[in-house]
């Protein structure tokens, strides 16, 4: 009896700890996009006056829209912490609410973009103009992937709890997309000061 | 015996049981105050730098000194207050990992922009 409720409560602590392995191996995969982020930082630093007889960072930026960009996307950083913590009270609807807040923030930031971008293309500014704007629009447009993808994941994540409410799994899940979340703010935040602020200095 | 010995292990598998001295996944979940905390600075950290460069208060390497700082200001902000890195188990091997990228990036970005400025052998 007592041997069989050891066993059961150890196979219980084997899966968490595989929980727990699996956000560091997120963790991980977050380091690598640090590297990736970091190599087209690199490249759009470099070549940001080349602007071969193009427009220059200067002429094209409006800043206004950026501005209310960044405090979209900081706010729903916040917003999925909130997430988090109603997760850890055990309050499954608050959790999904603050997910859906989140995910309207970030939709609006992604529309913001796309808004953006049009304009850019429409004023004749496109990825083939020059290197400054090919580095551009793959440094911003990878964000701008990685904030799209975290809107997917966001939507299935909020379907599974429904499902299934919160359990071990959705748990881990639920702070996973939080990191992630955070971490393309703090990538925001970088593209904000190096591109846009640096840009229009 | 078996019994009253499991549950304090068995507890923090439940995740309705709110808390703070249990465990999860990424382990330290802060709390509200942390998560304010973090939101309130990086707000401050956005608006300073924006003031700065709108309103052309600072010389162009001073500008940049100021706004450079501001962004990794935030960013460590961030990793304290929203990410909770000192938290939860595995804090020791994520500080690691990160250690490691954030030498990775430098190399990559400071390597990148001393070798096109200085060593440039053609215009």
């Amino acid at each position: 009896m007592a041997q069989s409720t050891v066993t059961g409560e150890h196979g219980h602590h084997d899966h968490h700890d595989q929980e727990s392995l699996k956000t560091f191996g997120f963790w991980i995969f977050l380091i690598t996009d640090v590297i990736l982020f970091g190599t087209l930082f690199a490249t759009y630093i470099v070549l940001r006056n080349n602007t071969s007889g193009g427009p220059t960072a200067d002429e094209l930026f409006q800043l206004p829209i950026i501005i209310a960009e960044t405090f979209i996307l900081l706010t729903s950083s916040f917003t999925s912490g909130l997430a988090v913590l109603a997760m850890h009270k055990g309050l499954k609807k608050a959790l999904i609410g603050w997910l859906a807040v989140t995910w309207l923030l970030g939709a609006t930031f992604i529309g913001m973009e796309v808004y953006e971008f049009a304009h850019l293309v429409h004023e004749g500014a496109t990825i083939s103009t020059s290197a400054f704007l090919s580095s551009f629009f793959t440094l911003v447009g990878t964000h701008g992937l990685h904030v799209s993808l975290g809107l997917v994941w966001m939507i299935a994540l909020m379907i599974q709890l429904g499902q299934r409410g919160i359990t071990a799994v959705t748990k881990r899940k639920v702070e996973n997309l939080s990191l992630y979340w955070h971490f393309l703010d703090v990538v925001w935040i970088f593209v904000f000061t190096v591109v846009y602020l640096m840009g229009v200095m | 015996m078996a019994q009253t010995n499991a549950r304090p292990q068995g507890v923090p598998h439940n995740g309705t049981n709110g808390g703070h001295g249990e465990h999860g996944g990424h382990g330290g979940h802060g709390s509200l105050k942390s998560y304010v905390t973090g939101f309130v600075l990086s707000i401050i950290l956005t608006i300073i730098p924006l003031v700065v460069v709108m309103n052309d208060m600072l010389g162009r390497t001073a500008t940049l000194v100021v706004i450079l700082a501001a962004a990794v200001l935030q960013f460590v902000v961030q990793l304290f207050f929203f990410m909770h890195l000192k938290e939860g188990e595995n804090a020791k091997w994520n500080i690691m990992t990160l250690i490691f990228g954030l030498i990775i990036l430098l190399t990559i970005v400071a390597g990148s922009i001393w070798i096109m400025t200085y060593n440039q052998v053609a215009h």
